[in-house]
């Protein structure tokens, strides 16, 4: 793993290159490659001429944090003023709000540079990205294979050096799980960590906005520019620690080894996760065993609350205020059906019905308040574990990437495949997804360090350790920019 | 023996600055969509904040209808589709309401329950026009909370009694203006009919009635067209309806509100809410006396009529100033009857009288209504300089000079009330048969000969007097 930001920052500290150099030579490569990838759906290469500019002038003058001059993307369902917003969905073709998102006004004061908006499944809802209306992304290791989601763009971009970091957004996985499949690093922070204001919402109890880096040093310096409350959001908390400052030091670590997690993990993945606490151990970590027997119901718990969240914040696309209406209607009751019948994919449609359904009289108490209750449990259940140990190992996923056109073949399969991503979102933990190898097929896979809430440096700190070990440092060199 | 049995549903606009979950103004009448920001009109990505001046406003609500506060709340989404609605979603309290139980006692003594009392926020306004529909999304998110009754109203006056009760309440904590007409305080009614011992008819719903004397008739339509089904042998049918008002009639609504399943959970971007005591007893410290109290009071300790009580304390800012004037030492009875008599007679509407703006002030009032308390000017010369002062914004002394005061020596009073006898023997006689009220007559007199240089209370004494000696 390589730490790009602090490679290209001490760059422009120095002057060995400006902002507006910087900015250029990832235009010129999103120009030549993006084409290959479908990582970045809406370019802002004047936007970004013009906040180097800006950002050279206070480098000039000796300021700037080590964002400044920083070139990055955004996933597309971060709200940017005056650039389109879409969420990949048809029905937000068009949309341009006039407000930002917080973390892209954290970021934009830090002086970063925004190259674009990057591609996801539509409204996040998926594995893989293929639910875009703009097409699926592909996988900058293997283009036969899709890049994960939903923030597949993301990461797609980081991977093949189009952006030195970008954001992400995670409700089930949707940070970690292209992170690993696209061999990058994912950090999903706490939930209340990062402002979600200006997130475009699928499920609100357990959207979160984090960093995709080419390191944990990278994604630490992103997630201590982003963190932090906003009077915007309530459910933001203060975060006191400061996340830059990572030692790497495991000595007297304890790490958790859930055993459910492994119960019926392929033993490739199985194996290679051990040979990392093994190298922990090593060097003073202790390893424990322990138990979470509710952690397998987290899955159905998840797609019942994340889908009834979903039903009732993707109301609003009704084709009155904003966003794409139907062609023809009679009536405002013609108007909305149509434009939501006509705007949304097959995807979010089956999970707006799914949320409906399970929220209905009759029907709520047997599906949405069971899964509140399950999500208690399993909150509990961390709760527990968090008494015993410092951070969980676990994988992030079943499979390295998948075919492309695979999942839409096997919907089942691939909505099990957020078993290991969802337990976090469920109880609101931070975690991270860290490249831990290659498997036989030569497709990065990665494992996760979770924490307890708001233990965020903890988890960063314990995979910096990872990132200073050598055998887990493979660095993929292709197309982008060189470094 | 048939029995009218009902239950309101009110929603009461709360007269915060900003709106319920962004910082827009909640003004009323202003250009249509000024009042908006991402939050109130549902853009993607917005979040709402909680306005904590909401929660303190229903919670003095709450107090001053006596109900329980809980000390843990959250709020809910009620979801459903409609053009006003931006979010798909009103922002609501489903099973967890701020305030439970609390009531509203009539004059008769009876105590019209409450259910509940919860914050919500409000939708937009369709605006038809031209063949065309507009929205205006300016009074979507002001803060509204809901007020329900037990159906414990059993006419259409007491119905009427417990609106006007509760508008005198909120206007009088601040925390609304509750004007129907500007729909800050909107009305919907559960009605059935009891049969004597029998079982609880089924009820229908009138919707948005938005005068008080709307509703009454609104009831005594619907009671008497569900006692006419009744008696036809029919049953009552569970509805949805509205109040005609042309035809006095109440009518199916076309909606499809019966039908509807609002999948209510959690709203999950707000934290629920936990309400300290020291918040509630700083609220409750924060109350002012209440209307009922004060009309007791009134009755009581200025010795006036209920009627004016009533009509004093239907006007907080009235009130104030009367009590003002008291404490400045004007007579309580005489202040209360200027007021009623002379200053209210420059105020033509219910808006002006609550608005109270006057240019006269409680100790320049006070200041006259003391030389009438002393005798020094009668009450025609105290109500005409009072009506001047309210023109002119001036002093007492700018139009009553001491010239114009008594300056009748008690020997000419008493020559002159001596006349007034002469001429007024059948008074007198009366008055001896003790028929007190023919008193007037001679005073009356005394009033005419003395061209509003008397002082009438010694004039009434020296008469009296002169009777019974």
């Amino acid at each position: 793993m390589k730490a790009v930001i602090s490679k290209l920052s001490g760059m422009l500290k120095s002057g060995k290159i400006s902002s507006s150099e910087l900015a250029e030579k990832y235009i010129d490569a999103v120009k030549r490659d993006n084409a290959k990838y479908n990582a970045y759906v809406n370019e802002t290469f004047d936007e970004a001429r013009k906040s180097a500019k800006e950002a050279d002038a206070r480098l000039a003058r000796g300021e700037g944090g080590p964002l400044c001059g920083m070139p990055y993307a955004l996933k597309d369902n971060i709200c940017t003023d005056g650039i389109e917003t879409t969420c990949c969905s048809n029905i937000l073709r068009g949309f341009r709000p006039y407000y930002s998102a917080t973390v892209h006004e954290k970021l934009s004061a830090c002086g970063a540079v925004l190259l674009g908006k990057t591609n996801m499944d539509e409204f996040a809802m998926g594995s893989t990205s293929e639910t875009s209306c703009y097409g699926a992304p592909l996988n900058p290791r293997d283009s036969s294979r899709v890049t994960g989601g939903s923030s597949g763009g993301s990461a797609a971009a980081v991977a093949a050096n189009l952006a030195p970091f970008a954001l992400g957004s995670d409700t089930g996985g949707s940070i970690r799980q292209p992170a690993c499949f696209c061999g990058v690093v994912g950090f999903k922070p706490t939930y209340g960590a990062v402002s979600r204001y200006g997130l475009i919402a699928y499920a609100s109890s357990l959207d979160q906005i984090g960093p995709l880096a080419s390191s944990v040093s990278d994604a630490a310096i992103v997630y201590d520019a982003i963190k932090g409350k906003d009077p915007k959001d309530m459910s933001s908390e203060e975060v006191s620690l400061s996340a830059t400052s990572l030692s790497g030091d495991v000595k007297g670590l304890k790490i958790g080894m859930v055993k459910e997690y492994f119960d019926c993990l392929n033993p490739e993945m199985a194996a290679r996760i051990e040979e990392v606490a093994r190298l922990y151990e090593k060097a003073g970590a202790k390893i424990v065993s322990l138990g979470m027997p509710t952690l397998s119901r987290a899955l159905p718990a998840y797609y019942i609350i994340a889908c009834a969240e979903a039903s009732s914040n993707l109301g609003r696309y009704d084709g009155i205020r904003y966003g794409v209406r139907c062609k023809n209607y009679s009536d405002a009751d013609e108007l909305m059906t149509r434009t939501r019948s006509e705007g949304f994919g097959k995807e979010v449609q089956k999970r707006i019905m799914l949320g409906t359904y399970v929220l209905s009289a009759g029907y709520y108490d047997a599906y949405y308040k069971k899964a509140c209750a399950v999500r208690a449990r399993v909150r509990e259940e961390f709760d527990a574990v968090f008494g015993a140990c410092d951070v969980l190992f676990a994988p992030v996923s079943p499979t390295s990437a998948f075919e492309l056109g695979y999942a839409q073949r096997n919907v089942i399969e691939t909505y099990q495949s957020d078993l290991y991503t969802v337990p976090v979102n469920i109880a609101g933990l931070p975690s991270i997804s860290v490249p831990c190898g290659k498997d036989k097929k030569g497709l990065p896979i990665g494992m996760q360090i979770i924490g307890d809430r708001f233990a965020d440096e903890k988890v960063l700190s314990a995979a910096y350790f990872l990132e200073q070990n050598e055998a887990f440092c493979e660095d993929d060199e292709e197309g982008g920019v060189a470094l | 023996m048939r029995e009218m049995v009902a239950g309101l549903e009110i929603h009461v606009e709360l007269s915060t600055a900003s709106k319920i979950f962004c910082s827009c103004s909640t003004e009323f009448g202003a250009k249509p969509n000024t009042h908006c920001c991402p939050v109130c009109t549902g853009q993607p990505g917005a979040l709402p904040v909680l306005n904590r001046a909401v929660v303190e406003y229903a919670i003095k609500a709450g107090l001053a209808l006596n109900c329980e506060i809980n000390r843990r709340t959250h709020l809910d989404r009620k979801n459903y589709f409609y053009p006003d609605l931006p979010k798909a979603y009103q922002i609501s309290q489903y099973d967890e309401p701020l305030c439970a139980g609390g009531y509203i006692e009539l004059k008769s003594g009876k105590r019209i329950r409450l259910k509940r009392i919860h914050i919500e926020e409000d939708a937009g306004k369709l605006i038809h026009e031209r063949g065309y529909t507009y929205i205006d999304y300016n009074r979507g998110g002001v803060p509204l909370i809901e007020i329900v009754s037990l159906p414990d109203i059993s006419s259409s006056a007491e119905a009427r009694e417990f609106v006007e009760k509760l508008q005198l309440i909120m206007r009088y904590i601040g925390v609304s203006d509750c004007k129907m007409q500007e729909g800050s305080l909107r009305c919907d009614v559960n009605i059935s009919v009891k049969d004597g011992e029998g079982p609880l008819g089924v009820h229908t719903e009138i919707k948005n009635l938005n005068s008080v004397a709307y509703m009454a008739s609104a009831m005594d339509y619907e009671f008497r067209r569900q006692c006419e089904v009744i008696d036809a042998g029919k049953k009552v049918e569970k509805a949805t309806l509205r109040y005609d008002v042309s035809s006095g009639e109440t009518l199916p609504m076309r909606t499809k509100e019966d039908e509807n399943d609002y999948r209510y959970f959690p709203e999950p971007d707000v934290p629920p809410v936990e309400i300290g005591d020291a918040l509630v007893s700083e609220i409750e410290g924060s109350l002012p006396e209440l209307p009922m109290v004060k009309i007791n009071r009134y009755i009581n300790d200025f010795g006036i009529r209920p009627q004016s009580a009533e009509l004093i304390c239907r006007y907080h800012k009235v009130a104030g100033f009367v009590e003002d004037a008291v404490s400045c030492g004007a007579n309580a009875k005489n202040a209360v009857n200027m007021t009623l008599g002379t200053i209210f007679s420059t105020l033509n509407t219910e808006e002006d009288k609550e608005n109270f703006d006057i240019k006269v002030s409680p100790a320049g009032f006070a200041a006259l209504i003391k030389l009438y308390d002393e005798g020094k000017i009668n009450s025609g010369a105290a109500s005409s300089a009072l009506m001047k002062m309210l023109e002119t914004g001036k002093g007492v002394e700018d139009f009553i000079k001491p010239g114009d005061m008594k300056t009748l020596s008690d020997d000419e009073l008493s020559e002159i009330c001596r006349k007034a006898l002469e001429e007024n023997e059948d008074a007198v006689r009366e008055i001896k048969n003790g028929k007190v009220k023919a008193m007037g007559a001679i005073l009356g007199g005394v009033a005419r000969a003395a061209k509003g240089k008397a002082d009438m209370k010694k004039a009434e004494e020296l008469i009296k007097k002169f009777i019974y000696e």
